[in-house]
């Protein structure tokens, strides 16, 4: 599963995310980070049985944690199955069915909003 | 020989004996069969496609107001129209985006709100005359309240297209769609197998007069299109249609990020076998269409091609370049081009849809031509500073700090051992580097992702690229990434300065 991870500016410069990780075992895996002098976000995929684990470190260390649980969204109506969000989709949700419809494994999104700007029908969304 | 006629052939679509196939499934006919045998079997082969059209728009009448205007200026929704012709007449193109909205909204919006039977909102001006005396008119209108709404494409139907990419080191955002730095996708358009114009190459059937399937209804071809590019293999047609009859199903409007507006056409041209030649040339498969692929990344008429590819190799997902596997992206639905040719077929099966000869064939030797320019250019060799300093990526930023004070000026390109370039230094990371006390090497400090240009490339596109990417100084460098000069805003300025 994924999980976004908010972190204000007092907290952006130390190590929390290693700690959270030294602390629980768990491997988090890194999808997306930014960070500003102002704020950090990073998402992240998670094994789903620790989150509850993971959450509690690192929100005790000052960060905040979202559950990333509806990825992305297609309008089927809007939608004319051309196909453009399938090459830049970093992790493949996109692919064609044998009849040229598309077909999107919502499973593997890691929200990365590529495909949104790509799409010329504007039939794609995150987080509905 | 076979030998059949128009006449012939309709006369099986009104007695419902007509055998009618699409181009898809005309390539397994004919490897059956042969041209011949499809030739006696088939009598028409349906093609169709879907994708991004920019030369699109309809023609309004809008009735006339009382008292009566002749619109000068029109807006649909806040989108510019064409009205400097007679009175009460607009042309709404595809591409004209929404002066409050931008390209989130533009007159291809508007064509599909039309179709769709939404209300517009329509504001007129006018100087005003004495037959004319209204100066403004606001209303709001529906497709309904219009005398006539008709869709005319200068340019459509393109036979194949190039597919593109990208070589530089950011994303460029294109009406081919979003294209990855590194070349790190590749996007193509046209329906390959199904493509209208490949499936007549030599324009036997196809021209002025051509009955086709036009956004859902019928629709005619008014000749060749501008660009139209016969020998290239990049003809182009010019098609009309009733908006009034079409389907928000094929016509519909997009958004390309960072280009702008542009309207989705879905056509479909019926091929009706005449001899063997043209049930041979129905046969086309996706491997045999070849086409180009070009680099968007120079942003010039003449940009380079790859490499050539097949339609076969872009819709089998991924191609090569260089030795990497890219992943693919049609613009086009291929589906909704099946559809069409489909529902093509099926109107000639129920003997609702009648083929025709063209009145006038197509040309097939004109040229398409690049724009007389008749003022030169600037390059950038020709405003360039070369009496440019560069610095090692070792050196401390002290002394980087001391060339950019003697020498007065703010920007130093950065070179490896190899005098590649490979950063820049400004005097603003010289002093966020002193306030923080952090580093003292100039590779800590420089910027990596400098954006170059050459010095061939014209003036305008240096422009572009500053204002584009937010920096004030180009580094010019040669195909060696050896650093020949510099071109700074400033240097620009100065330029257009002396123009005025």
């Amino acid at each position: 599963m994924m999980i976004k991870i908010n972190m204000a500016a007092d907290i952006v410069t130390t190590p929390i995310l290693a700690e959270a990780i030294i602390e629980t075992g768990s491997l988090l895996n890194i999808s997306q980070a930014h960070f500003d002098p102002i704020h950090g976000e990073v998402v992240a995929e998670i094994p789903s049985d620790q989150l509850v684990k993971i959450r509690d470190a690192l929100v005790s260390r000052g960060a905040e944690v979202v559950v990333l649980n509806t990825p992305i969204h297609r309008d089927e109506e809007e939608c004319v199955e051309c196909g453009a969000c399938i090459s830049v989709c970093p992790v493949k949700v996109f692919s064609f069915a044998d009849d040229w419809s598309i077909e999107a494994d919502s499973d593997k999104c890691i929200q990365c909003g590529t495909c949104l700007k790509m799409c010329p029908h504007n039939a794609l969304a995150l987080g509905q | 020989m076979v030998k059949k006629s128009i006449h012939e052939i309709n006369g099986r679509i009104r007695d419902g004996s007509v055998n009618v196939v699409t181009a898809e499934e005309m390539v397994d006919i004919v490897g059956e069969l042969g041209a011949e045998g499809a030739a006696k079997e088939v009598d028409v082969v349906t093609t169709g496609t879907f994708g991004a059209m920019c030369s699109s728009g309809v023609w309004l009448n809008f009735g006339h107001s009382e008292p009566p205007i002749r619109i000068g200026k029109l807006w649909l929704n806040d989108v510019e129209a064409y009205s400097g012709v007679a009175a009460v007449d607009a042309y709404i193109g595809a591409t004209q985006q929404s002066q409050s909205k931008g390209i989130e909204y533009g007159g291809a919006h508007v064509i599909e709100d039309l179709i769709r039977g939404n209300s517009i909102d329509l504001h007129g001006t006018s100087p005003g005359t004495d037959c004319y005396p209204r100066k403004v008119i606001d209303t709001t209108i529906n497709i309904y309240d219009l005398n006539q709404a008709i869709m005319l494409n200068p340019r459509n139907s393109y036979q194949k297209y190039n597919a593109a990419t990208n070589s530089t080191n950011h994303t460029l955002h294109t009406y081919m769609g979003s294209l990855l730095p590194h070349h790190g996708n590749v996007t193509y358009s046209g329906a390959g197998v199904l493509s209208p114009m490949h499936n007549d190459p030599n324009y036997e059937t196809i021209g002025t007069g051509t009955r086709i399937f036009l956004g859902g209804t019928q629709g005619y071809i008014v000749g060749e299109g501008t660009q139209h590019s016969p020998a290239a293999g990049f003809g182009t047609l010019m098609l009309k249609g009733d908006l009034k009859n079409m389907s928000s199903e094929y016509i519909r409007a997009a958004t390309f990020e960072g280009y702008g507006t542009s309207l989705y056409v879905g056509m479909g041209i019926p091929i009706p076998i005449l001899n063997e030649d043209l049930a041979k040339a129905t046969a086309i498969t996706d491997d045999d269409i070849v086409t180009n692929l070009l680099d968007y990344g120079i942003p010039s008429r003449d940009r380079p091609v790859l490499r050539t590819v097949t339609y076969g190799e872009l819709r089998s997902g991924s191609i090569d370049i260089n030795g990497k596997e890219v992943p693919t992206s049609p613009m086009s639905s291929f589906k909704k081009s099946r559809q069409i040719a489909n529902e093509l077929k099926d109107w000639i099966k129920a003997g609702e849809f009648f083929v025709s000869m063209p009145v006038e064939r197509l040309p097939t030797t004109t040229p398409c031509n690049a724009m007389k320019q008749s003022n030169v250019d600037l390059l950038v060799v020709d405003i360039m500073s070369s009496d440019v300093t560069t610095i090692h990526e070792d050196a401390g930023f002290h002394d980087a700090a001391k060339i950019i004070m003697e020498k007065q000026f703010n920007h130093l390109p950065v070179v490896d051992s190899g005098n590649h370039l490979v950063g820049i230094v400004t005097a603003w990371d010289i002093s966020k580097a002193v306030a923080k006390d952090e580093h003292d090497l100039v590779k800590d400090i420089m910027t990596r992702k400098v954006v170059t240009t050459s010095p061939d490339e014209a003036v305008d596109i240096s422009a572009f690229k500053l204002d584009s990417n937010n920096v004030s100084a180009l580094p010019v460098i040669d195909s060696n990434k050896h650093v020949v000069g510099i071109v700074t805003s400033d240097d620009i300025s100065k330029l257009l300065a002396r123009r005025h």
